[in-house]
């Protein structure tokens, strides 16, 4: 009896990676920002982060459902997508609305482009944009970190009923005994009032901001995890780290007085976590390595000038979906030679 | 096919041939006027005039005007009714002139109207053609109604400006900002791609399928 031949396309040998692996791998290792943001800010940020990773998870299941697809959900995109932007969100943000950014980050953001993999932008910053662009005012509402009873009470604006506005938190700061809450991120106040937060703060998270970008040095040790175990290509957060150091460099060189340190504009806001968690994003950022280089060094010059030329207190954002439009152009720009052939004669 | 009725011809395009929903035609103002449920009827109820007056018009002059120049020609009758529309709204309400702004003359590069006097008023005497303007007017108004009243609820909690839910309602700020009109559009455009998709699901589970 002979054995039948099998015939397979390429490639023959992989690492044995599959998807839902490496996207199991990225949620244990958001774990450690997630148990500090909810030590940081109690119930609220944790209701939070439960509530948006549920309900991107049941805009999947919905989407799956109204296509016909297979279930999708055992693939932990969503998951991620749910954590991310969770972490990216106010720790006050009314519950509400962040089921409001949890679906349209999966339907806008994913679904209508097909499906994991075929999404042109980071599904989690387009829930965010659109939250941000519906709820401008509640998305800069930023309660203080670690008042007293944040373990035993809710921060009364993250129960703001459906459809209703939330209440205002500032005499809920006074009542909690919260002395010196200014209710302004780092960013904002270097931006309005000229003053740089101390690297210290930066680095341990004792700042005012988002629910999971306070601690710089946590997010460092996550990302670190994830890059030795390659489930991220180290020269993403490099490039966008690097890039944005240089740029602060020189223009903190050419005026030191209106300009912030490199530290201060490295450590604060939402860069650490986008630089390791939102730019690496496999579907949205190029394939070959220079075009991985030039992809980093836009989103660290966007997010510089966006900091300190735009409107906004906090660029990351935007930095990061205006790049990823251009990865799909950055990749043809920069296909490497094949081995064997000639260089260009240009 | 048999000739189509005069119903039928009223009906087409409130429903089967929605200018906004199925043809997706005159985008321009679909997209900018769409704020509020009352602009969204003034604009429809504008150009369902416009368009009913110039098919009638057009087919009456069907074999009077050459093929050459026609174009020339529809343009010339649509904005006539256009002006009259344009001084009647200023007349009528300044507000609300205001609030469409240049949308009303824009009516005259709808293409919506070119459309309908080449591809059917042009080709049918005056009552059918009538009808089916007027027809396809009222699917516009609709179109835009759905789109605009959903705007106006998330994006400011009102219906033709009667508040819905109380003093603490969130106005959702992006639907009353350009991205809020794609995103409702769009959102429309899937659920009646899904009506034509159960539609022609049945038909194939009756057997074969029926145009």
């Amino acid at each position: 009896m002979t054995q039948p031949i099998e015939l397979r396309a390429a490639p023959h040998q992989h690492s044995g990676r599959d998807v839902p692996t490496i996207m199991r791998n990225v949620v244990y290792s958001m774990l450690p920002i997630c148990v500090f943001s909810i030590w940081q800010y109690g119930l609220s940020s944790a209701a939070l982060i439960f509530v948006v990773t549920l309900s991107c998870l049941a805009a999947e299941r919905i989407n799956n459902h109204f296509s016909g697809s297979v279930n999708t959900l055992s693939d932990w995109s969503a998951a991620i997508t749910g954590i991310i932007l969770a972490l990216t969100l106010p720790p006050a943000f009314p519950l509400w609305m962040g089921a409001v950014a949890g679906f349209s980050a999966i339907w806008l953001g994913k679904s209508i482009f097909g499906g994991l993999g075929q999404n042109p932008f980071n599904p989690a910053l387009i829930g965010r944009a659109f939250v941000q662009a519906a709820f401008p005012t509640a998305i800069s509402t930023w309660a203080p970190a670690f008042a007293p009873h944040r373990f035993s009470e809710f921060i009364p604006s993250s129960l703001a009923a459906p459809f209703m506005s939330p209440p205002d938190i500032v005499l809920w700061a006074k009542q909690q005994g919260v002395d010196a809450f200014t209710g302004a991120t780092p960013l904002a106040r270097w931006k309005f009032e000229n003053i740089s937060a101390s690297s210290m703060d930066l680095l341990t998270g004792n700042v005012t901001a988002s629910a999971g970008e306070t601690s710089a040095i946590l997010i460092l040790l996550c990302g670190l995890y994830l890059a030795f175990r390659k489930f991220l290509d180290w020269r993403i957060p490099v490039a966008v780290l690097g890039s944005v150091v240089l740029v602060a460099w020189v223009f903190h060189f050419a005026q030191p007085a209106r300009y912030p340190t490199p530290t201060f504009v490295l450590l604060s806001g939402g860069l650490m976590l986008g630089a390791w968690f939102m730019a690496t994003d496999m579907a949205t950022s190029p394939v070959t390595p220079r075009g991985i280089w030039l992809y980093g060094a836009l989103i660290g010059i966007l997010t510089v000038v966006i900091r300190y030329f735009g409107g906004l207190t906090e660029g990351v954002m935007y930095a990061i979906l205006i790049a990823n439009a251009a990865a799909p152009l950055l990749d043809q720009f920069s296909q490497p030679r094949v081995f064997g052939n000639e260089r260009d004669k240009s | 096919m048999s000739v189509p009725s005069n119903f039928d011809e009223f009906l087409d395009g409130i429903w089967k041939q929605n200018p906004i929903f199925v043809m997706v035609l005159g985008m321009c103002p679909t997209l900018a006027v769409t704020v509020s449920a009352v602009n969204s009827i003034s604009m429809g109820l504008a150009t369902t005039f416009v368009l009913a007056a110039s098919c009638l018009l057009v087919s009456i002059l069907r074999s009077a005007i050459p093929k050459q120049v026609r174009i020339a020609s529809y343009i010339v009758i649509i904005a006539t009714f256009v002006t009259v529309v344009d001084y009647a709204i200023q007349a009528i309400s300044l507000d609300l002139y205001e609030a469409l702004g240049a949308y009303i003359k824009l009516i005259v590069a709808n293409c919506i109207l070119l459309g309908r006097a080449e591809a059917h008023a042009a080709k049918n005497p005056p009552l059918p053609a009538t009808l089916n303007a007027f027809g396809m007017g009222l699917g516009f108004t609709l179109g835009l109604l759905a789109i605009g009243s959903v705007r106006e609820v998330l994006g400011a909690g009102k219906l033709f400006g009667l508040s819905l839910f109380g003093p603490h309602f969130q106005p959702w700020v992006v639907m009353v900002l350009p991205p809020g009109g794609f995103f409702v559009l769009a959102a429309w455009l899937i659920v009646f791609a899904a009506f034509r998709h159960i539609n022609i699901k049945r038909n194939t589970q009756l057997g074969g399928v029926q145009s």
